[in-house]
């Protein structure tokens, strides 16, 4: 048998050695070549390291220094297993050049971000929330989500899920400048480089490992595989993982050849800061015949407007006077479009009383107008929404966070919160990588990272499109369902903390029965949350901690058993 | 005969060969390393020493086999590729090696380099797959295997990282670097006890090599019905994980026969925990079911 298998591969076995030979000296040259370049890069160690033009070796390259790029940077950098990693931030813009003032006193952004409590643990988790407390930032524990027609509304409390609040409402550039200012606290390796991504090689061609002594050095990083990375300044790079954390038109992305699938919505949103005459404390959110209308707090009797709307008329809103749009604003979130919804139907109650038992409504489920816009505190912008998913995020040395990874609807200001989930993953995962010594560049460890926040992330896109579309159309029948289903998820709610409480007793695992219209307003907050319950089958223990042991005894049934095994042996 | 030993070569074995040229070089390979074993092979000598023509000529080929294998290390180490199985399996390997040395050298866990300043011998490591996460935790790994050309496959790897390339590859066995009086903080020999004829000689080597209070990692595959389904039935006939004729069932052995043929060698097992798949996820995780794959450290007596 085994003569037949040696017979037939002979022929095999001499082509090798004919292509063998052939490369025997490239091989020996490449190998001379390392030498030489390990020698060089002491030398050059022991002298002046920063010279323009030295290609340097990075454990992780971030491409995009924006906030989810720095929530990776910063979680690297507060994690025992990974802070030691030498990592280079690839971002042209002017907020990472010079760490930008934030005055208290300032107005307001517009451009917001409402953060969930489980990203919020998350910050904790850094360090950097310390630094989103010192600036303007406003909890809400309310909200409340009606319909124009006026059919139906609900409210949710944060008492609702045994939590203190619902989410936290945060300027971008606060939360940017705190990851920041929390990786300046550690001694982190990282330089910034001010500079675009202009290319990328991901696996150096293998006629590149024949090279001519003086680039010997570079030889060594390409026969290692290292990605090599070019800026628009004529620097370049060799770094064992690129992150892609560059937005929605990932410059990595597409070097990295990953497809995506996605659309345009025929929506615009508007986005500006508005000033009431009272604190606002609650998050609000209409849905009008063409999107929804969203108030949330930013504290100091801000609040921040997001509003859906055509195309058409979003530029018609952007360039309109001050006090007509401030007009609008107020007219959307009172009776503009259609009454108020009341707080109790006599013909519903009845509907739903079997459900309610003996339950009273509180006084402050009852339905409530916002508080009135009384001035315009910032410039109004308007921008397209798009969904689009990357198809894969993880490819050997390159992965995608965020924006790159993902673009969502902004129904519900989640797309930072599932960047800052995927960046929280991500470190995590190359922390276990390297507690087994793993390459982090490595294709099997990258795709675990995958594997976890596709689910959570392509779960939330389905759930915010549905919704889109569900409020997209104005129809008769459907808009009494849709309202129905509001004015439904509102009684249903004292049942359903009911069924909250007692699963999450039993099971110690946050899953929730949502009823499909209760989704909009929690995944609103709770998006972290979810996720997390998605992804059960995450092992409790991490694999590095240890495993309980077994304690290892003999155990025999007789002395037959024992004497028959030491014999045996 | 032939086909048993053949059987003996572990690493080597552990791929499947579904890509057509990956299949025409590596039975070359094969081709290569069995020749002179079967020449060779005498009743006696079908122990773990494999005996191998080319080693003589180490020097002169060197350069030879160097080019040839640095087009196959690539298979070797692709994730995605034919040794998907063992890449699977090593992380959840390695935790319990980190946990348990860690505790043993009383070493930080939440360290990236846990292992430094230890001396490491990874027996049987075929293309240093378990030798470079080694090295790459800081211990000094000196990677040990019967088959040349395993060797050329991992040094080539490793000189591809300057954390892995300090690695020592050695073409040679554990009875030789006894002889060589060789003397390492850890001794690891994954998945090879079960490839061995005489465990009870391999394991007294495997203790020869270990400083006293030294520490012993053993991983192999317990001798019950279970394993022959799981091991046999199912990853060679069924899944084709690995080739068939790698495992035979009356060599592997069972956690007590391993902890006497160990306590034997002055090796006092202290800990055991058996690996356990999840079709589910795909993954392998710890567990304390040591019906099918199972790993034991223990400690070397005396001091």
């Amino acid at each position: 048998m085994n003569r037949v298998i040696a017979r037939k591969v002979v022929p095999a076995n001499n082509q090798i050695f004919k292509l063998s030979s052939k490369k025997f000296f490239s091989n020996e040259a490449a190998k001379a070549s390392t030498a030489a370049a390990s020698s060089q890069s002491n030398q050059e160690s022991d002298g002046n390291l920063s010279f323009t033009g030295n290609v340097q070796p990075y454990d992780i390259a971030i491409v995009g220094g924006g906030m989810v790029g720095m929530a990776l940077a910063c979680s690297l950098a507060t994690t025992p297993l990974t802070k030691h990693l030498s990592v280079a931030i690839i971002d042209s813009s002017p907020a990472l050049a010079n760490k930008p003032c934030i005055k208290r006193e300032d107005p307001p952004d517009p451009r917001v971000s409402t953060v969930t409590p489980a990203s919020i643990s998350f910050f904790k988790d850094t360090g950097a929330w310390q630094y989103v407390q010192q600036h303007r930032h406003a909890y809400f524990d309310k909200m409340q989500v009606w319909d124009y027609t006026g059919l139906g509304y609900t409210k949710y409390d944060a008492r609702d899920v045994d939590k203190e609040v619902l989410g936290c409402v945060v300027e971008n550039k606060v939360l940017h400048s705190s990851l920041l200012s929390q990786i300046e606290d550690t001694d982190f390796q990282k330089k910034i480089f001010h500079s675009r991504l202009t290319s990328m090689s991901l696996n150096p061609s293998s006629s590149s490992i024949v090279v001519d002594s003086t680039a010997s050095t570079e030889a060594s990083y390409a026969r290692g595989r290292l990605a090599k990375l070019e800026l628009s300044d004529g620097n370049s790079l060799y770094a064992k993982l690129v992150v892609g954390s560059d937005g929605g038109k990932s410059q990595v992305r597409e070097l990295a050849g990953f497809k995506t699938t996605g659309w345009k919505y025929s929506q615009n949103a508007v986005i500006c800061t508005v000033e009431h005459s009272v604190e606002n404390y609650c998050a609000w959110q209409r849905f009008l015949p063409a999107g929804p209308i969203a108030l949330l707090p930013i504290g100091d009797k801000f609040s921040n407007i997001v509003w859906t709307m055509n195309p058409e008329e979003s530029s018609d809103f952007k360039s309109m006077k001050e006090d007509d749009f401030v007009k609008a604003v107020n007219h959307a979130l009172d009776y503009g479009y259609g009454s108020h919804p009341k707080s109790s139907l006599p013909g519903s109650a009845g509907m739903f009383s079997w459900l309610r038992g003996n339950v009273t409504i509180f006084a402050n489920e009852s339905f409530e107008i916002p508080p009135k816009v009384v001035k315009l505190a910032s410039e109004r912008m308007a921008f397209p929404l798009s969904l689009m998913h990357a198809n894969e995020y993880a490819s050997k040395r390159v992965v995608l966070i965020g924006d790159a990874a993902h673009t969502v609807h902004p129904l519900a200001g989640q797309g930072v919160n599932l960047g800052f989930g995927d960046a929280f993953a991500l470190s995590r995962i190359i922390a276990e990588g390297i507690a087994v010594g793993m390459d982090i560049g490595e294709v099997s460890l990258l795709k675990k990272y995958e594997a976890e926040r596709k689910l959570a992330n392509m779960t939330m896109m389905a759930i915010l499109d549905g919704f889109q579309k569900a409020y997209s159309l104005d129809f008769g029948p459907l808009n009494i369902l849709r309202a129905a289903a509001l004015h439904g998820a509102h009684f249903i709610s004292p049942l359903k903390r009911s069924i909250i409480s007692e699963w999450r007793n039993q099971f110690r695992v946050n899953i929730r029965l949502y009823l499909p219209w209760e989704l909009l307003a929690n995944l609103t907050l709770y998006n972290g949350e979810n996720s997390k319950s998605i992804l059960i089958p995450i092992p409790a223990r991490s694999i590095w901690q240890p495993y309980r042991p077994l304690r290892f005894q003999l155990y025999f049934q007789s002395q037959h058993h024992e004497d028959m095994y030491r014999n045996h042996l | 005969m032939a086909l048993k030993l053949l059987s003996k070569l572990r690493n080597q074995n552990l791929q499947i060969t579904r890509n057509r040229n990956l299949h025409r070089l590596l039975d070359a390979a094969r081709f290569f390393s069995e020749q002179p074993v079967s020449n060779l092979s005498t009743p006696d000598d079908s122990k773990f020493i494999i005996k191998n023509k080319q080693q003589t000529t180490t020097s002169s080929l060197k350069q030879h086999e160097l080019a040839k294998f640095a087009a196959i290390s690539d298979t070797w180490w692709d994730s995605e590729g034919p040794f998907k199985p063992l890449h699977n399996m090593n992380p959840t390997r390695l935790a319990f090696i980190r946990s348990t040395l860690c505790r043993h050298f009383s070493k930080d866990p939440n360290c990236a380099r846990p292992f430094e300043g230890l001396k490491i011998v990874d027996v049987g490591c075929g293309g240093g797959i378990l030798s470079e996460p080694l090295a790459r935790m800081g211990a000094t790994v000196t990677g040990v295997d019967a088959v040349e050309k395993n060797i050329n496959v991992a040094r080539i790897h490793a000189d591809l990282d300057p954390e892995t390339s300090t690695i020592e590859y050695c073409c040679t066995t554990a009875e030789k670097l006894v002889e060589e009086q060789r003397k390492f903080d850890a001794v690891i020999a994954l998945e090879v006890i079960e490839h061995v004829a005489a465990p009870a000689e391999f394991c007294k080597s495997l203790a020869a090599l270990a400083y006293p209070g030294g520490a012993t990692v053993i991983s192999t595959i317990n001798r019950s019905m279970r394993a022959y389904a799981t091991a046999i039935v199912a990853a060679e006939y069924l899944l084709h994980w690995l080739p068939k004729g790698t495992h035979q069932w009356s060599s592997f052995l069972t956690p007590e026969e391993l902890v006497l043929i160990l306590q034997r060698a002055s090796i006092n097992v202290k800990e055991m925990a058996g690996f356990v798949y999840s079709p589910l996820t795909g993954r392998w995780s710890l567990s304390d079911d040591i019906s099918v794959n199972f790993i034991a450290y223990g400690t070397k007596d005396g001091q």
